[in-house]
């Protein structure tokens, strides 16, 4: 029977192995020239269910706050950003001579391809050797033990909150920095796409059960982020979702703010999580430099602010341009594409 | 085996076997239309046999609760999910039969 | 054999599938998706580096970093699909003008100097 514990999940994660590798082949694969609205379809939705085939294999290993973001944002969230993108395409034609016109430009020769397999194998091998050399540095216990002497002072006790907002919390600093950076040359880039004009009724009715469950979820997700898988990303991520099923029901501004508010609603995370880190450099001495009994409101702080300005941000970037905000945004959304 | 796991073990058994046989219609029946109709509805089944079948060995009722809320936040998701599929497919297949080029009858 | 081994086959292979669709591929999307896969491949090393054998709970370490490479990846995809609409709708706008191609219509000097003249 122990034999039996031991070898299911070994044999569950090598099913998941294959599948991924198998679901990424054909993400990628299909007909070199294919670049029609069909097709772009058939590779999201397969990535789709890769990522979310991702996300088990990390609970599998051990990864529970991964696996929940890989579902809510790599599989959840840039799914509904792609699927929405595949709508700008041309639908394939049936006859031969116009999927012609609408094929995409010509992929690299013959000749390349082979060099580029050629390459590509080689740097495969070269990796796998390579990580089959570090393997005895990859077992050995360094981090993990450092960071679980530190944990009762970290004020959180999700070992992965803990790296993320107290320990390395400068680093995340900068990844919410780099997040509001592209949200912000997303916003550059042009008007935000136009919400759905004639929304499906049976959506439309979901909305206000939806949109409250997913707003409680990260509530839930964020609280309880501190002592159990979850946190600010996953959130944010709920919260985005919200924004998109808003978008999808027509209202075009995604549930974001009046652009008077929206700049303010993208910059609060940054803007909460340097006060806090200059706080600390004031009091302590040390930038973002808490510890101890206050230390775990400080982290809720930053959190709910960091949940707040990441759904913004998400949801921007999936308006693909300058979200009117609901109340204006809607006669912004009359004439996609435009010009201004 | 206590006496609750088994009860469960056959729900969960039962709720793997509805996902089988709703897996195995997408893959062999012939349209979207009756495809769609094998996944949400075995689907739904099975996740509510497992469900129940994890409900009944949870440590404690906030765990047990946390399952059938699963259960419930996908009932309502995969039916409109499904429903909007439908809806597009039948959508995209009557733009394809007004474009279609009119044949004269033989 | 160690039990890490066939997580780093599988990096590997996501890595270099990615890779080859990132220099074969034209496409916007396809190249997008590419990156993804590419970048799922180096998630999964981390991650499998993280865990740990008897029973040790996991190095935590790694995930946080793999969870901000997830928000980094999912920014940097809605980025470039906003690039490609934007080129693409510039695209199309010089496409549908009369007199497309036949002098610099992205100069704003130039109309200026024909309603003067």
């Amino acid at each position: 029977m122990s034999e039996l514990a031991k070898l299911l999940p070994m044999a569950l994660d090598l099913i998941l192995l294959t599948s991924v590798v198998v679901l990424a082949a054909l993400v990628l694969g299909g007909h070199r020239r294919a670049t029609g609205r069909n097709d772009a379809r058939r590779r999201v939705i397969l990535f789709i269910a890769f990522g979310l085939l991702l996300a088990l294999l990390w609970a599998s290993l051990g990864a529970p706050d991964v696996a929940l973001a890989e579902a809510a944002i790599g599989a959840g969230f840039a799914g509904a950003l792609l699927f929405a993108a595949t709508n700008a395409l041309p639908v394939e034609a049936e006859n031969k001579v116009s999927a012609a016109r609408h094929a995409g430009p010509a992929p690299v020769g013959h000749g390349l391809e082979w060099l580029i397999n050629f390459g590509i194998a080689a740097f495969a091998i070269l990796l796998l050797g390579a990580l089959w050399l570090s393997l005895p540095a990859l077992d050995t216990d360094r981090l993990g033990p450092a960071v679980r002497t530190v944990l009762p002072e970290t004020g959180v006790s999700n070992p992965v909150t803990a790296v993320l907002l107290n320990l390395r919390a400068f680093d995340t600093l900068l990844e919410i920095a780099v997040l509001l950076t592209a949200a912000l040359a997303i916003r550059q880039l042009g008007p935000a796409r136009a919400a759905s004009a004639a929304p499906e009724g049976m959506l439309t009715a979901l909305v206000p059960w939806l949109v409250p469950a997913l707003i409680l979820t990260a509530g839930y997700l964020l609280w309880v982020g501190a002592h159990a898988p979850g946190g600010a990303f996953q959130a944010g991520a709920m919260l985005a979702a919200a924004g998109v099923v808003l978008h999808l029901t027509g209202r075009s501004g995604g549930g974001l703010p009046s652009p008077r508010w929206q700049p303010w609603a993208l910059i609060a995370a940054v803007a909460v999580f340097l006060a806090v880190g200059l706080a600390g450099l004031a009091l302590n001495g040390v930038f973002l430099g808490y510890r101890g009994a206050s230390a775990s409101v400080l982290i809720l702080l930053i959190e709910t602010a960091a949940t707040l300005g990441i759904a913004a941000m998400l949801i921007s970037a999936y308006l693909g341009g300058d979200g009117g905000g609901d109340e204006a945004g809607d006669e912004a959304g009359q004439a996609p594409g435009a010009p201004r | 085996m206590t006496a609750l796991e088994l009860i469960a073990a056959p729900l969960i058994i039962a709720g793997v076997g509805f996902f089988l046989v709703g897996s195995l219609g997408v893959l062999r029946l012939p349209d979207l239309h009756s495809r769609l109709h094998a996944v949400t509805k075995a689907d739904n089944l099975g996740l509510g046999l497992i469900a129940s079948g994890l409900a009944l060995q949870a440590d404690g009722l906030a765990e047990a609760a946390k399952y059938l809320a699963i259960w419930l936040a996908i009932l309502p998701a995969s039916a409109v999910a499904g429903h909007l599929i439908a809806r597009l497919a039948l959508r995209d297949a009557r733009t394809a039969e007004a474009h279609k080029p009119t044949r004269t009858p033989s | 054999m160690n039990a890490l081994l066939p997580y780093l086959i599988a990096a590997v292979a996501l890595i270099a599938l990615g890779l080859r669709a990132l220099l074969l591929h034209r496409d916007t999307l396809r190249r997008l998706l590419a990156i993804n896969v590419l970048g799922a491949g180096v998630f999964m090393i981390l991650i499998a580096a993280a865990r740990r054998a008897d029973g040790l709970p996991p190095d935590p370490v790694p995930h946080a970093l793999v969870l901000t490479g997830i928000v980094v990846a999912v920014a940097a995809t809605a980025l470039g699909l906003a690039l490609d609409r934007a080129v693409n709708s510039a695209a199309t706008d010089d496409d549908r003008r009369p007199d497309a191609g036949n002098r610099g219509d992205d100069n704003p000097g130039d109309a200026g100097r024909d309603h003067a003249s």
